[in-house]
């Protein structure tokens, strides 16, 4: 829970692709996002492919590559503006303060390079470490995700993995950061080796005491490690709010919705129920509420109506319908979990 | 002749376009034409010299053959580039000569690349030992030096006409292309629409015709345009070191006579210059939209747009 | 190890391909070309030996069945027998190669070295700095050079630099008349100065398209998460863009280049034409004038082995620098 004041907080974030010259207006992905995170918070991020968790995590990290491009808000960490400056200037807090684990290491990490060499430029980047500080210090990060240091020889494509996907992680600990990033960095793994890294996760976090914001599009898994949980739907957030509560009560019919796709290992045996539909084509975004041709509960207003993020309840909500409380659990129908 | 410039290295990473039928393609490449200027310049150029090759005797007056005129004239109104040493009108010889590259650039074009796609496709959807051993052909004939091995054949045939210009170069120019085809229908064998063919029990062959090759289309056009330009600037290549046939009106052939003559020293120059310049323009509107097909294919390689300044909040 | 001795294989059998054509051409071809050409030797007044090696080359008045025929040629051609040069009788053909060969290995060594350093080097920087004023003029500017003929641009060079402006010579490799070759500094400024046309000709032509073959390759590698994830380290520039991105952008094209000097030999035989630089590429087509068929081939075996020498060496090269490929073979 939280410890006190925020590391991080996003305020009107918006991010833009842009389209080549007359081929129309350019895709918003992501819209207006804010929200905060404490220090040695877990924030999960969940959401669909294409909802904007990933070009959202790159925004806040100041790691957009043409042609997406940030073209509103302020992301403010540990009370400084990042939107606006130069590589340059973010050197400073790059890796040191703030680090990032990607989805594939096999993708994340220099096939020509050793992974021990590529601890070393970024040690190098940030201060003049002698040989012995930097061999001692990778040598100490790999032990702390359990791979034993000899491996630092290796290049990423001699190991497996899941080991690969720990070195993610060991690099990012090098400055052990005040934040880490990660996106997605299990999805690449198989079941057992996806609890194993969540585990190895959360201990680290609670020995280092680091924040951490983690995208992925496997809500039980995050449910068990996360503080917070945010949900996002095309490009904006649809709920946000204390992890247990969510699960235990979720508001936004999108986020019931994700939870009923999910069997209950304890609870009774109820018949699955998907989504029906695509989440929208960012083009050719629906009137009103976004989720509406999708909702169950959906009305004449949410199709005209852009509903607000609005608190009920101790959590944010993107709904008309629970904004004005005309949406009843007898209505919803759904279970309790 | 020039290296291929593909934007891609021969592992076939160009992205195909979405499984469309030909129509849709070619309509899509008619559309992302018009929207890039690099294409749109390549195509008016390419237009301009197939109107000038079909109607030749409109734009030109004179006789390209004749030596009628008085010799060594510089250009005048009389005579758009002046005569050569024989008193030919090389404005003339410039524009009649159009038609024989032109002929050469589209049949080899498309002959080699019909070799191209036959061959590429077949090793990635025949494999094993069929792959290997059209493999090994096309890799063997690929770094064989294809310029010094055509003039030995033109040597030996004491000189080439236009047929056997054309028949050599496309024998030995399809390894290439063949490559880069192979390389993608290889990615292409395992993706979805091609198992959806498979499991409505089509054939291998219209998976192959129908299916396949659609998809391939910008490639294929792109491997018509590299093949069309490499025919130009070999056959142009052969003619000047006079392994053409001297006697035919193309602008290769024009230049061996200047060269001959040594028309730079004789302050002759356009009698050099003129054809020369000619096929390098042609081959510029055959690169220029072949490298726009890059782009159009590879949407990485686009222009970007300059990024606008963020709104502090 | 494996993969060594693959390449190794496809080496020699692309050697041995090249070989058979050579074989094969000058008996398929119609009209029996090469026997005007043994006439000439006769009344040459070529002995029997020579004759006998030449007989067994092109197979003219041979009685024996093909394949023998085809042994005997490899054998000839194994042990360095090429024969004799008609246009330069009695030399051999492998003395009249060696005069030649070096100023074609100056020409081209030269050239090729600094179109790539160059080329590679701009494109390196033109993608570095996508939608920069360098990155607009380069493609469409070298788009176009690329497709330009290398004699053209060899006879514009002689032209503008050559005639009109007077400021290099542009004929030959040095002047014949005053000078004698050796290694003495005016011989060497003379040589240099012949060269600097046939060079800037090469240049132009080749650079184009390794500049945008690396610039497309760099493009792509940009894209790539490792590139990303040295931002978010906090790398400095030079680093991501040499260490992350052209160290991998370039692995693909290193044989690419290799292959690509068959290319930049074949405009080196159009631009010593137009030069009459006395390399091997003019004297190729000296060769074809003068029905020297056994020079001809010689030459075209020659060009064949050095192209296939390169795509070895870079093939190597990509092995050593990519360890994948180590890992994998």
């Amino acid at each position: 829970m939280s410890e006190g004041h925020e590391i991080l907080e996003v305020s009107g974030l918006s991010v833009d692709y842009m389209l080549p010259q007359g081929s129309g207006a350019d895709i918003r992905a992501v819209d207006d996002v804010s929200f905060t995170v404490d220090r040695g918070e877990f924030l999960g991020i969940v959401g669909e492919s294409g909802c904007g968790k990933s070009t959202l995590l790159f925004a806040v990290a100041q790691l957009l590559a043409p042609p997406a491009h940030l073209a509103a808000g302020t992301v403010k960490f540990k009370g400084a503006n990042l939107v606006g400056l130069t590589d340059r200037q973010l050197s400073a807090i790059r890796w040191c303060d703030l680090s990032v684990v990607m989805q594939s290491a096999m993708n994340a990490l220099n096939p020509v390079k050793s992974i021990g060499a590529q601890f070393k430029d970024a040690l190098q980047a940030h201060g003049k470490p002698s040989k012995e500080e930097i061999a001692a210090r990778s040598a100490a990060v790999m032990r702390m995700v359990g791979i034993d240091p000899v491996h630092l020889k290796s290049y990423p494509h001699q190991l497996s993995g899941g080991m690969r996907q720990r070195s993610m992680i060991a690099m990012a600990m090098l400055f052990t950061p005040d934040l880490i990033i990660m996106d997605e960095p299990t999805s690449a793994l198989d079941v057992v080796a996806q609890r194993a890294l969540m585990l190895q996760i959360k201990e680290l976090q609670q020995t280092y005491g680091f924040a951490v914001i983690f995208v992925t599009h496997d809500m039980s898994l995050i449910s068990h490690f996360s503080d917070r949980l945010m949900v996002m739907y095309a490009g904006q957030i649809d709920e946000l709010g204390a992890t247990r509560t969510i699960f235990a009560r979720p508001l936004h019919p999108y986020t019931q919705g994700l939870l009923e796709a999910f069997p209950s290992i304890h609870g009774p045996r109820v018949p699955l129920k998907g989504i029906p539909g695509n989440p929208p084509d960012l083009a050719m975004i629906p009137s009103g509420c976004r989720f509406h041709p999708r909702c169950p509960h959906a009305v004449e207003r949410c199709t005209v109506t852009a509903p607000d993020l609005y608190p009920v309840d101790g959590d944010l909500v993107r709904c008309l319908r629970r904004q004005d409380g005309s949406l009843s659990s007898r209505e919803e129908g759904s279970l309790s979990r | 002749m020039a290296m291929p410039v593909s934007g891609v290295p021969t592992d076939g990473s160009r992205a195909p376009a979405a499984q469309v039928p030909a129509g849709h393609a070619l309509a899509r490449i008619g559309r992302a034409i018009r929207s890039n200027r690099k294409a749109a310049t390549g195509t008016i150029l390419l237009l301009i010299f197939i109107l000038v090759a079909l109607f030749p005797g409109v734009i030109a007056h004179a006789s390209p053959t004749q030596d009628a005129y008085p010799p060594r004239l510089g250009p005048s109104s009389a005579h758009l580039f002046g005569t050569n040493a024989y008193g030919q009108d090389l404005f003339a010889q410039v524009v009649w000569g159009t038609r024989n590259v032109l002929i050469i650039a589209f049949v080899v074009g498309l002959a080699t690349t019909g070799i191209a796609v036959l061959i590429g496709v077949a090793a990635a959807y025949l494999g094993g030992a069929w792959d290997g051993t059209l493999g090994v052909l096309t890799d063997v004939l690929l770094v064989i030096p294809l310029f010094p091995l055509l003039i030995i054949i033109a040597a030996y045939a004491h000189g080439g006409t236009t047929i056997v210009l054309i028949t050599a170069i496309t024998l030995t120019s399809w390894s290439y292309t063949a490559r880069q085809l192979r390389s993608q229908a290889l990615t292409l064998r395992n993706r979805d629409f091609l198992e959806a063919a498979r499991v409505r029990g089509e054939r291998k062959l219209y998976v192959i015709v129908m299916e396949v090759i659609p998809t391939m289309t910008s490639l294929i056009v792109a491997s018509f345009l590299t093949n069309a330009l490499y025919a130009v600037l070999l056959s142009s290549s052969l003619q000047f070191i006079g392994l053409g046939d001297p006697n035919t009106v193309s602008w290769g052939t024009t230049l061996y006579w200047a060269e001959n003559n040594a028309a730079l020293q004789t302050g002759e120059p356009l009698w050099a210059i003129a054809p020369g310049f000619c096929i390098a323009l042609l081959g510029a509107a055959f690169a220029l939209l072949n490298y726009a097909f890059d782009e159009i294919g590879n949407p990485a390689l686009r222009p970007v747009r300059r990024s606008k300044r963020v709104r502090r909040a | 190890m494996r993969y060594a001795l693959r390449r190794l294989g496809f080496f020699v059998l692309t050697l041995w391909a090249a070989l058979t054509i050579n074989f094969l051409l000058p008996r398929l071809m119609p009209g029996n070309p090469a026997l005007a050409m043994m006439s000439k030797f006769h009344s040459a007044g070529a002995t029997p030996q020579t004759l006998r090696a030449l007989e067994t080359l092109f197979g003219v008045n041979n009685q024996q069945g093909l394949l023998t025929q085809y042994f005997g040629y490899l054998h000839q051609m194994l042990t360095g027998n090429f024969g004799t040069s008609l246009s330069q009788y009695p030399a051999s053909v492998t003395s009249v190669i060696g005069s030649a060969i070096w100023w074609t290995l100056g020409l081209v060594g030269v050239t090729t070295i600094l179109a790539f350093l160059l080329g590679t080097g701009l494109g390196i920087v033109s993608a570095w700095r996508r939608g920069g004023k360098l990155d607009s003029v380069i493609p469409p500017v070298f788009v176009i050079t690329s497709a330009i003929p290398y004699f053209w641009v060899a006879m514009v060079l002689v032209l503008i630099f050559g005639i009109t402006l007077h400021w290099f010579p542009s004929q030959g490799g040095y002047y014949v008349t005053t000078d004698t070759p050796g290694l003495n500094f005016t011989f060497f400024q003379d040589v240099l100065n012949h060269a600097f046309l046939p060079a800037m000709a090469l240049l132009i032509t080749t650079i184009g398209t390794w500049i945008l073959t690396m610039r497309n390759t760099m493009i792509t590698t940009l894209a790539e998460d490792y590139v990303r994830m040295a931002r978010a380290k906090g790398l400095p520039g030079w680093r991501i863009m040499l260490d992350y991105a052209a160290r991998n952008a370039i692995l693909p094209n290193l044989v690419g280049f290799a292959m690509s000097l068959g290319f930049v030999v074949s405009g080196a035989i159009l631009v010593e034409y137009v030069f009459n630089y006395p390399g091997v590429g003019y004297m190729l087509l000296q060769a074809v004038d003068g029905e020297d068929y056994p020079l001809m081939q010689a030459l075209f075996l020659l060009i064949t082995v050095a192209v296939l020498f390169a795509v070895l060496a870079a093939d190597i090269l990509t092995a050593i620098l990519d360890p994948r490929t180590r890992a994998a073979r």
